[in-house]
């Protein structure tokens, strides 16, 4: 059956609903919450700290660690907390997804620590995980070139869409679901997969609706990030004047 | 005020004052919210200062233990997320992280709080399981405290899924959670011969000893745990009840 409607009723290059904070949680050194429809991610980043084992410094610059995770109640079935195979591998790639747009050479031998929690998972966690993550590494001050975004686009029931929920990712009559990071100024692609099956010509258009969704979702991290900014900056004047006075 | 030594709170509590300007038997704000998941049959957040836990609460169907054929089961876990604390280390449940579970799965067990034989379905066979998974988002101290609180307002939210033919519809729930009663954690710590009710981050890591006294809206007290490696006087015992009580009264407040 051809996919006609959206089960949301959204077109189909539409982004679901999103909102972003910077600073959501105080002790880290940086950090962000990335909600896209009924997806919502948290970040936090600790760093450039020590990195032990020693052996596992470089000397020339800093490394990187990514850990994804989903909260247990992020899902209807439970999931067992604790580490799984699924969730190694999104923190391998979200860190692939994030190193270029990183300078960690004013960090030798240290490591900059990313932990990313999935409270509510409605497909594209990693997506919502990365951007989320970017935001914080931002936040904690690391020198980067481009704030990383991320979005998920495929194909459902023979139709080009973005930003797949989960009732779209498990369409009965064929689903393929492609995650792309990007850093949004030169439109480089640091993450890509595909799950599913598609023509080539499909993943062009596929990528097509990428860049046009990752510019959106760039606007709206910048927007989170002055909106932090900006207050602070008041927050400080207002504390300055009362020295003053 | 990245490295507060215990000298200087001593000196600080030596004057009467509490670093943050409380009084010793004082709590810090709290704010709980309820719903933040909606794939969790009961969710909530719970900041108390700047300490913030999350709590959810899944059901599943399971067998019951031999020794209570017709009685659910809790399960109750804290993951002491490495986000939430440059102290805590990715990896399995640590022991502290244990003893802070165990300790909250204590006073809901104890208090009877979930009434667990209307969460039979067949005798010897089938009864919902209730999982309490905590997850630190915010270590600022009293972890302890602000974990049990979350966890029992998930409860207060949760509703119980439809199950029919062998299968649970997460999509359709119903029936609240039969609770029957309101377990509420307070800890006091001692520090040089001063009691402190909700310890900070620094008045936790410099106590020389600790107790959590969990108390229902009955007065009884109904778990506790003393834990740090310092000891406590039967007078300090009786201080800190007195304060549990009275601030566990603030706390199920918060609940409602």
């Amino acid at each position: 059956m051809v996919y006609s409607k959206r089960v949301d009723g959204r077109k189909f290059d539409e982004l679901r609903e999103i909102e972003a904070k910077v600073g959501v949680v105080k002790s880290a050194d940086g950090s962000a919450m990335f909600k896209i429809g009924d997806t919502i991610a948290i970040a936090a980043v600790r760093g450039p700290r020590d990195l032990y084992p020693k052996f596992m410094q470089n000397p020339k610059k800093g490394i990187l660690r990514c850990n994804y995770n989903m909260m247990s109640f992020s899902v209807d079935e439970r999931i067992r907390p604790g580490p799984s195979r699924r969730s190694k591998e999104i923190g391998l790639v979200t860190e692939n997804a994030l190193l270029p747009a990183l300078n960690l050479e004013e960090f030798p031998n240290a490591v900059v620590d990313v932990f990313i929690e999935i409270i509510q998972a409605d497909a594209g966690t990693r997506c919502a995980g990365i951007c989320a993550a970017s935001l914080a590494l931002a936040d904690a001050g690391i020198p980067m070139k481009d704030i990383v975004c991320a979005i998920s686009v495929g194909k459902v029931g023979g139709k080009i869409l973005t930003d797949l929920n989960k009732k779209e990712e498990d369409y009965e009559d064929g689903s393929s679901d492609m995650p792309v990071a990007m850093l949004p100024r030169k439109n480089e692609i640091s993450l890509l997969q595909l799950d599913g099956e598609m023509k080539q010509e499909d993943i062009d258009e596929c990528l097509k609706l990428a860049i046009k969704a990752c510019q959106k979702i760039s606007e709206i991290q910048r927007n989170a990030l002055m909106e932090k900014y900006q207050t602070n900056q008041i927050d400080d004047q207002v504390d300055k004047e009362n020295q003053d006075g | 005020m990245d490295n507060i030594s215990r000298e200087y709170i001593t000196k600080t509590l030596d004057k009467g004052k509490r670093l943050d300007g409380r009084k010793f038997d004082e709590y810090r704000d709290i704010e709980i919210e309820y719903g933040i998941s909606k794939y969790a049959e009961g969710s909530s957040r719970v900041r108390m200062g700047d300490t913030e836990v999350f709590a959810g609460v899944k059901l599943e169907v399971g067998e019951p233990f031999p020794d209570k054929p017709d009685g659910g089961t809790i399960i109750v876990n804290v993951e002491m997320l490495p986000l939430s604390s440059d102290e805590f280390e990715s990896g399995p449940p640590g022991v502290d992280s244990i003893e802070l579970a165990r300790v909250v799965d204590r006073a809901i067990r104890e208090s009877n709080c979930i009434d667990l034989k209307k969460l039979c379905i067949k005798e010897k066979e089938k009864v919902w399981m209730v999982f309490i998974d905590i997850y630190t988002i915010n270590n600022a101290g009293n972890l302890q405290d602000a974990a049990c609180l979350a966890s029992l307002a998930a409860l207060k939210q949760a509703k119980i899924p439809e199950y029919k033919d062998e299968k649970i519809d997460y999509s359709k729930r119903k029936d609240k959670l039969p609770l029957t009663s309101l377990p509420v954690e307070c800890t006091t710590v001692k520090i040089d011969n001063i009691l402190l009710s909700d310890p900070d981050f620094y008045e936790e890591r410099w106590n020389d000893a600790r107790l959590t006294v969990a108390t229902t809206e009955k007065n009884e007290i109904c778990a506790m745990q003393k834990s740090g490696k310092g000891v406590l006087s039967a007078d300090d015992v009786r201080k800190a009840i007195e304060a549990s009580l009275k601030n566990g009264k603030l706390l199920r407040e918060k609940l409602k």
